[in-house]
């Protein structure tokens, strides 16, 4: 179990961050998740008394802390962006393992990989089991043709896995997730627009799963040239009819599309630079990347976009991807497969009897 | 006793005087994914804007879009000699999905600037051969990648008997020191392993002082040159205007040699060697290639051919001139052979006819 840094990664604060989701889930939902949610109604304690339903946030803190949760995030782009350095930046551990030492003989695989390593993270008594998904080859080739196809299948797996678990009879306490929360796309900073598999890639997967693109080595660019190439880049996306996360038919109220809205046309996709070396800085010691011309603080908001990726991954929006995932991309794929199995759920056969329609098992927060 | 003085050590000042008066021409390719700042460097290091009308399409455009090949050319006058630049760029290189084969189309571009000069070289008017052949490709490498890509060294390996290489980093401002000399050295390597050949920067002579020698091989070490291209003058530490990138942490100075290789990329291309990759482009790639192109002429099977039909027993004593270029006097041969046999057949008819109506007017003689 490799422990954190000191400084404050974010994610203890988990439960608090979404309480409308808290509190849907006393309450089982028909799927899928209401256009209007239930916001609880205000109730003036003075008159009635104090009921004591406020505590049950510090239950549901408890309960967490005790379990733990899982985050399973997937990075994809050409060899040499900096994937590894970037999540082990974000996770300030070493959860990827790099293969930046130029001494090892490493050769590009022919076809696209994935690995997954899982790592155990703790910070302020929270556990989170962290899985990177790799995966090397992507793009690297000279024929790059549905290269994408081994990533969309493992995605595809993992619901397939969940789905199997969820209709058993005798279903585990706490089914194991393993399906991909997130995906962090990396954008080569050509400083020009999409590439053609950039755009192949996104079209195809952002119906499967919740894709936040990076532009990878961001300083590469000036300020005047990455505020451009960003424009270029959501116009791209746009265009195409790509919805990155957070996407806006997901957006619940009003307060989340305000805020989404700022993040989805002013910062994404975020600049980044990722570093694990220290540099001192004005008698600090930050983390950074020392030039002949300059340091580069990973952390400093004038440098780059990285303080906010990691606030908006960890900080803001974790509990939303995951709720992302099941709600939406796992049920879709879900119904799909229910519809072409002919409303029958998936598995071996179960003595010829029809089940009935299985209830959507709860977003597993305290899993 | 004076020594008596025959007048020919001003030789070298004619030969400077007439090639000044007769200008130079120098073609040179620049070739390597899109968004490496290629056309950057260029301006940079000839001081021009020659890509000001460019337009730049998008990634859904690029998709299926096959390489083409551009020529741009430019006057340079700088001290009383004129040079005739021609610049061969590839847009649309490393582009699209599938680049199988892609670098088949600069092959024949190259090919064909051979066949130009050697139809030309044959011909009878060779006063004012136009030189269009590439005499220098820069190719440039990515600093994102970790070597050569499998794309740089299909194209590489179907070039390099063809043109002179030079190879290049582009955006090197994203690399470190370290990260830099370990991306050389692992390029050096790529390029002894997969054996190709570079353009190799001749050997400095013996008498030169060592000052001079030790420049000289420090040079030589730093290829792959690392390369920052501008065409923006900004006021770093604000003692005098440089061409350089400012940043948010510092400003990197294009002709600075601790920032970059630019200035060593200028005077070895522009300021000492540009007379000898014309050479080397004349006595050794065009007569490598004029060598093959002979040799396939006048191949077994081609005398074979010539031998078997009796009308052309003269020419197969004959040294064919290459005349046309290689496929299309492979046509004409075969055409000529068609032609043979319908000739022969014609004749063995006229024979058998002329045998027919001379047996026949026997047989009503006898009659």
């Amino acid at each position: 179990m490799s422990k954190a840094h000191s400084s404050h990664l974010g994610f203890s604060g988990l439960p608090e961050t979404r309480t409308d989701a808290a509190m849907s889930e006393l309450v089982p939902e028909p799927r899928p998740k209401p256009a209007v949610p239930m916001k609880p109604v205000s109730i003036n304690s003075n008159l009635l008394g104090y009921i004591g339903i406020d505590t049950i946030i510090e239950q549901m803190r408890k309960k967490t802390m005790k379990t733990g949760f899982d985050f399973n995030i997937m990075v994809v782009g050409q060899s040499g962006l900096g994937k590894s350095t970037l999540v082990n930046t974000l996770f300030k551990s070493q959860v990827s393992r790099k293969a930046s030492s130029w001494n090892r003989e490493e050769k590009i695989p022919k076809t696209v990989e994935i690995k997954a390593i899982g790592h155990v993270i703790e910070e302020g008594g929270v556990k989170m089991k962290l899985t990177v998904i790799d995966t090397p080859g992507f793009g690297d080739q000279i024929n790059n043709e549905n290269c994408w196809e081994p990533i969309e299948k493992y995605i595809n797996e993992q619901y397939e896995k969940f789905l199997k678990e969820e209709v058993n009879i005798a279903r585990k306490k706490r089914i194991p997730d393993t399906r991909v929360h997130c995906c962090l796309y990396f954008i080569s900073p050509t400083g020009h627009s999409l590439r053609p598999l950039d755009l192949e890639f996104m079209k195809h997967l952002s119906k499967v799963v919740n894709i936040i693109p990076v532009i990878a080595k961001a300083d590469t660019m000036t300020l005047e040239e990455k505020s451009e190439f960003k424009q270029r880049v959501r116009k791209e996306l746009e265009v195409n009819g790509i919805e990155f996360y957070p996407q806006k038919e997901f957006d619940e109220d009003l307060e989340d599309k305000t805020e989404n809205d700022k993040i989805r046309q002013e910062s994404m996709p975020f600049a980044v630079v990722g570093s694990d070396k220290e540099y001192q800085v004005n008698g600090k010691r930050v983390l950074g990347r020392k030039t002949p011309w300059g340091i580069i603080e990973v952390e400093n908001l004038n440098h780059c976009e990285f303080a906010l990726l990691r606030d908006f991954v960890i900080r803001t929006h974790l509990q939303d991807l995951k709720e992302v995932t099941h709600n939406i991309h796992y049920e879709t794929y879900r119904a799909k497969r229910l519809n072409d199995n002919g409303g029958l759920p998936p598995g071996e056969g179960l003595l010829g009897t029809v089940l009935p329609p299985v209830p959507a098992t709860p977003c597993p927060t305290a899993e | 006793m004076d020594k008596e003085y025959v007048g020919f050590a001003a030789l070298p000042n004619q030969l400077h005087r007439k090639s000044v008066k007769k200008g130079f021409d120098f073609t040179l390719m620049v070739a390597g994914e899109s968004g490496l700042g290629k056309s950057t460097l260029i301006n940079s290091l000839f001081l021009t804007n020659l890509y000001e009308d460019r337009q730049l399409p998008e990634a859904s455009a690029r998709l299926t879009q096959t390489l083409t090949i551009e020529r741009r050319g430019v006057e340079i006058e700088e001290g009383g000699i004129k040079v005739k630049l021609t610049l061969v760029d590839t847009p649309g290189f490393g582009d699209s999905l599938d680049c199988s084969d892609c670098w088949l189309p600069v092959v024949h571009f190259i090919e064909e600037q051979f066949e130009q000069y050697l139809r030309d070289e044959s011909g009878l008017n060779r006063k004012n051969i136009q030189d269009s052949r590439v005499h220098c490709c820069l190719y440039f490498i990515s600093p994102f990648g970790r070597g050569l890509r499998p794309l740089d060294v299909a194209f590489l390996r179907a070039v390099h008997q063809k043109v002179n290489i030079i190879p290049v980093i582009g955006k090197a401002d994203a690399l470190m020191p370290n990260e830099t000399q370990a991306l050389k050295q692992k390029i050096r390597d790529q390029l002894k392993e997969e054996e190709i050949n570079i353009y190799q920067f001749p050997d400095c002579d013996s008498d030169e002082d060592e000052d001079f020698k030790r420049q000289d091989a420090e040079m030589k070490e730093s290829i792959p040159f690392a390369v920052v291209g501008s065409c923006e003058v900004v006021r770093a530490g604000g003692i005098r205007p440089v061409r350089g990138r400012r940043y948010s942490w510092g400003t990197v100075e294009v002709e600075n040699p601790h920032h970059c290789d630019f200035l060593n990329l200028r005077r070895m291309l522009v300021q000492t060697h540009l007379q000898d990759l014309k050479e080397v482009t004349h006595d050794l790639l065009y007569e490598g290639y004029r060598a093959r192109c002979l040799q396939s002429l006048a191949r077994p099977g081609a005398r074979d051919r010539a031998s078997r039909s009796k009308l052309s027993r003269q020419s197969a004593t004959e040294i064919p001139l290459p005349m046309l270029p290689l496929a299309e006097t492979e046509k004409l041969i075969r055409e000529k052979d068609e032609e043979l046999r319908r000739m022969q057949e014609m004749l063995e008819k006229m024979q058998a006819q002329m045998q027919q109506s001379q047996a026949q007017g026997e047989q009503s003689d006898a009659l």
